[in-house]
């Protein structure tokens, strides 16, 4: 099936030939709904490099499935130009359809159907069997095999989420497309999910995921922080860490809550939130060295502070508020 | 501390398959309780008898100084419930959820008109009273939601993971609401997957196959388990997990 694409249209191959090391390419890609009242992305602009690990990282919102929707051929952009593999989404869609995996948030395998008739069904549909592709997704399956004939509406949430990663290879696609897989996944199962990822990235796939977990952004290659249809910032974990334009400090007392009301109350401060059991703040030049002295004059007891290395949550929150 | 929670032995079988067993613990007045445990460890079960939605198997649990056995229907006056899936109107205004809870909990038109000026003030959507909810940005959505489900004072509020998918400002913003809700007395109840949210609590039980593995404050469980964070601590009991949904 793959094959067909080499009759096909010269813009293809001229993109394959400039671009041979991107996987996926957007160029100011626009996406509206309800008669353009309601802007989804706008003028969305980014690549993927072949074999990388992407991640693309907001809330709720932020237009992350209207962007997979547009580069897996399943909605068109107002504006704007994609490529996926070579392929481009509008003129070359079949093509792309054969090439990549999706698996969308929703959980949308057939609930009727058993883990083993999904798979033969997701198979037989890309003309191959389970077994050609045994190999790539084994790791997986294994782990829900013992279940092979139970049906897919039956099984809990992270069976299912295993099954539909599989449905998604089962073709081998060069392209991997995972819409929040680990939403409401718990901390335990999240953290096997993402050493799956790293496998199938060691076998040459290119994989775009989505996440709402910040956590999340530093296992993958570079990332996109996105909020509103816009991207705030895009670069490897790393550097995005490396430009917090400040010195970021962690407070730490017995009375958390009372603490934080204090120091957004000191006129030192720049930003103050919450972070797990301490504070994460930064203050207006110099104006660190007093807050100490400040909030025990203000009875909290047990004052630390430290400085600290930002994490990607620190970076979102700073450029939110931007 | 004045317990609004106290289970003793509480358990819940379904058939041969024991999805909580023997949980005993109790829950003060303004407390702020993190119900964690991985997919399948039992705690939507749990929840579901301590809301008076689920008889249990056996044990003992009284809610608000409820019976969870015999006077479920007071259980519910006397608590609030959110989950992640809200369960606003999205085609009615923001004033006319405000209006329609009041009036499911038996609240009269005066306590509503008061409670509306005064929940839209703390909400600051003074001017979206009549802004359907549909039309609202998830966050405000949820914020909304969460003071909805307190509309008719309730002593207990459960939250069902009520920060998924939001910003980290305002899931933060949430968590605000929460801590004043607390500081007024409201007992909070809540589940999350966001594993700093857990330090937010007084104190945390984790749920391990239908059993209580662990339950302290977040710097005692860090402290037993040796750990940095209670990411490392929730880490340590969930993987031993043999019925985990995996």
């Amino acid at each position: 099936m793959k094959g067909n694409n080499e009759n096909k249209a010269g813009s293809a191959e001229e993109f394959s030939t400039v671009n041979s090391q991107l996987s996926i390419e957007l160029n100011g890609i626009k996406k509206t709904y309800n008669k353009e009242t309601v802007t989804a992305v706008k003028n969305i602009s980014f690549s993927v490099n072949k074999g990388e690990l992407f991640g693309l990282i907001g809330p709720d919102g932020a237009g992350k499935t209207t962007l997979f929707r547009i580069l897996t051929t399943l909605l068109l952009a107002d504006e704007g130009t994609a490529m996926v593999n070579g392929f481009d989404v509008v003129k070359d869609y079949k093509q792309i359809r054969n090439c990549v995996g999706y698996m969308p948030g929703k959980f949308s395998l057939y609930q009727d159907l058993t883990i083993e008739e999904n798979l033969n069904f997701f198979a037989t549909v890309f003309g191959t069997t389970i077994k050609q592709n045994y190999d790539l997704i084994k790791d997986i399956y294994v782990q829900i095999e013992p279940f092979k004939d139970r049906r897919a509406g039956k099984l809990s949430g992270g069976m299912k989420q295993k099954l539909a990663l599989c449905c998604a290879l089962i073709h081998k696609p060069d392209v991997l497309f995972l819409d929040e897989p680990t939403t409401g996944v718990d901390a335990v199962s999240r953290k096997e999910f993402w050493e799956m990822l790293k496998r199938l990235k060691a076998q040459g796939i290119t994989i775009l995921v989505s996440t709402p977990y910040m956590d999340e952004a530093n296992l993958c290659d570079r990332i996109a922080l996105i909020q509103k249809g816009e991207i705030l910032s895009i670069d490897t974990p790393a550097k995005i860490i490396e430009s917090f334009p400040q010195q970021l400090y962690a407070l730490h007392s017995s009375k958390t809550y009372k603490l934080l009301q204090d120091v957004r109350n000191y006129g030192g401060t720049d930003s103050c939130f919450a972070f797990g059991d301490s504070l994460h703040a930064t203050f207006k030049q110099g104006a660190e060295k007093e807050v100490v002295a400040y909030l025990q004059s203000k009875g909290n007891e047990d004052v630390e502070i430290k400085t600290i290395t930002p994490s990607i949550e620190d970076c979102f929150i700073k450029l939110l508020k931007n | 501390m004045q317990a609004v929670i106290t289970t003793d032995k509480l358990t819940k079988r379904f058939g041969d398959f024991v999805a909580c067993n023997e949980l005993s613990f109790e829950v003060g007045k303004g407390e702020i309780f993190g119900f964690l445990g991985a997919n399948g460890a039992g705690k939507t079960t749990a929840m579901r008898m301590l809301c008076g939605l689920l008889k249990p198997s056996s044990g003992k649990a009284s809610i608000a100084g409820f019976d969870v056995y015999t006077q479920t229907e007071k259980i519910k006056r006397s608590i609030g419930y959110m989950s992640q899936k809200f369960s606003l109107y999205d085609d009615l205004t923001v004033a006319e959820n405000i209006r329609f809870y009041g009036g499911i909990y038996g609240m009269n038109t005066k306590e509503i008109k008061a409670k509306t000026i005064e929940l839209l003030d703390e909400l600051q959507l003074q001017n979206e009273a009549k802004t359907l909810v549909s039309d609202l940005p998830l966050g405000w959505k949820q914020k909304l939601s969460f003071s909805v489900s307190i509309v008719h004072n309730p002593e207990i509020v459960f939250l069902d993971e009520p920060t998924g998918g939001v910003d980290p400002v305002t899931r933060r913003q949430f968590w605000d609401l929460i801590y004043h809700a607390a500081d007024k007395g409201v007992t909070i109840f809540v589940t999350t997957h966001y594993m700093d949210e857990a330090e937010y609590c007084n104190r945390v039980s984790i749920m391990v196959d239908g059993v209580i593995a662990a339950l302290d404050s977040p710097a005692n469980l860090k402290k037993q388990f040796n750990s940095e964070s209670m990411e490392e601590v929730f880490y340590q009991l969930a993987r031993k997990a043999t019925r985990s949904d995996n």
